[in-house]
């Protein structure tokens, strides 16, 4: 019996929280390891545990893997969230790829200084109601089916649910324009290991708050 | 015959010319130099943004995308889903580097200085070590599973772009500077490092410019 997963990050969404998504949608239990001090990181780092001495780190299937994108690419080809062939899972990429430049605004906004993280709200709205709410509300008007590609649920999905859900908390009519786009959202909520992975009590972490830039900071300054 | 890929870009490097390498490292019958930058209004550009690539009755972007394509579509992306994935990570890492690279002559002058301690700090200190290790571990020519793969192109890509910032930087890594004769002298790969061929040069003001202009537009 393979083991589960054991994710290593602190105990917060940060980089980390994509590949939770993505094993819970997949209905894969896994644990955590929580980094909570400079000396843990280096623990990891010198007993050369991190390729480029980074979290996220994930250990499966007997491998350390690290790099969030690879991380997230391997766990979608072995449980079939990459498409059926090789065009499908280009498209799959191209829409994972948009959709992690948007995530990234959020993925820093709490680093950002105080003064500039109402600036950046609207930064983050305007790319996502400008340059990639509109292709995903095309592609789905287009084919009129309950997932970006294929008609099964893939890697993209599951990327572009958990932006969404994460600029909702920020903004939260940010999908008035786009119709196809919140019936996506609630079908896709409804999926039964989605649906568990949204519910109180699962691994998903919540919005990052003060504590959680202090121990960050504490973990990763110089 | 399949219609050669047409490449969407600046007439520079960017987040083109590591695509520009793996079609040569296939070596791909040369692609159609464009001049003309489509505007981001281009139904074709997905998020408004280049690199574009036409091939195989494919529209694509998104140069991580573009590179998967590249790189399944010509066997070099390992064998199995585990080779699959060191080769990703070690590519991930050694994209981060060579972003670095390619973002540092946009950076303001009073910048460029930093910018540049930071990107041989992180060189010598986390990324080609890592690199050293691997090669040291299991004694190959290659990276992964014993064969060429885009692992290999790539970072043979980013030691050269890092020995154009500092021609030494490889003076303490002695299975890298194998590594980097062996793979550069694979004819599909040598041919590239000659002069006439499809890769650009280090990037000059003139090209900051350019970029500054269209991307501020």
């Amino acid at each position: 019996m393979a083991a589960r997963p054991k994710l290593h990050y602190p105990n917060g969404r940060g980089r980390m929280e994509s590949v939770r998504w993505v094993l819970a949608a997949a209905g894969v239990e896994f644990d955590e390891e929580f980094l909570e001090t400079k000396e843990q990181l280096h623990k990891l780092q010198d007993g050369n545990h991190l390729l480029f001495q980074q979290v996220p780190m994930v250990e499966i299937d007997g491998m350390k893997l690290v790099q969030t994108r690879s991380i997230l690419h391997y766990i979608a080809d072995k449980h079939n969230l990459f498409g059926k062939d090789l065009k499908e899972r280009t498209l799959i990429d191209m829409y994972v790829e948009g959709t992690l430049d948007l995530l990234e605004l959020l993925i820093m906004h709490p680093f950002l200084k105080p003064d500039d993280q109402q600036k950046e709200v609207v930064n983050m709205a305007q790319k996502a109601i400008i340059r990639y709410f509109p292709v995903f509300e095309k592609i789905l008007r287009g084919h009129g089916q309950n997932f970006l590609v294929g008609n099964q649920l893939s890697l993209a999905d599951v990327i572009l649910l958990q932006t969404i859900l994460a600029l909702e908390e920020k903004i939260p009519n940010i999908l008035s324009a786009f119709p196809f786009l919140q019936e996506y959202t609630v079908k896709l909520s409804n999926i039964p290991t989605i649906k568990r992975f949204l519910e109180p009590g699962s691994k998903k972490k919540p919005p990052p708050d003060e504590i959680y830039v202090r121990t960050v900071y504490n973990i990763f300054k110089p | 015959m399949a219609a050669r890929p047409k490449l969407y870009y600046f007439h520079g490097r960017g987040r083109m010319e590591s695509i520009r390498w793996l079609l040569a490292a296939a070596g791909e019958e040369g692609h159609l130099p464009l001049h003309c930058l489509p505007t981001s209004q281009d139904g074709r550009l997905l998020f408004g943004q280049v690199p574009l690539v036409e091939m195989d009755g494919m529209v694509l972007t998104q140069t991580r995308a573009i590179l998967s394509y590249l790189a399944a579509k010509d066997n070099f992306y390992g064998k199995d889903l585990k080779e699959r994935v060191r080769i990703n990570m070690y590519i991930d890492g050694t994209q981060v580097l060579m972003m670095m690279i390619i973002m540092a002559p946009f950076k303001f002058p009073e910048e460029k200085q930093e910018t540049l301690a930071s990107i041989m700090q992180k060189a010598k200190t986390r990324y080609l070590p890592a690199f050293e290790k691997i090669l040291n571990d299991h004694g190959e020519d290659f990276l992964v599973g014993n064969k060429f793969s885009r692992a290999d192109i790539q970072l043979l890509e980013a030691i050269l772009m890092v020995e154009e910032l500092n021609a030494s930087v490889l003076s303490d890594f002695p299975l890298l500077k194998v590594f980097e004769t062996k793979i550069s002298n694979i004819p599909t790969i040598k041919k590239f490092l000659q002069p006439g061929s499809q890769r650009k040069p280090p990037p000059d003001t003139h090209y900051v410019d350019c970029v500054r202009n269209i991307v501020l537009l």
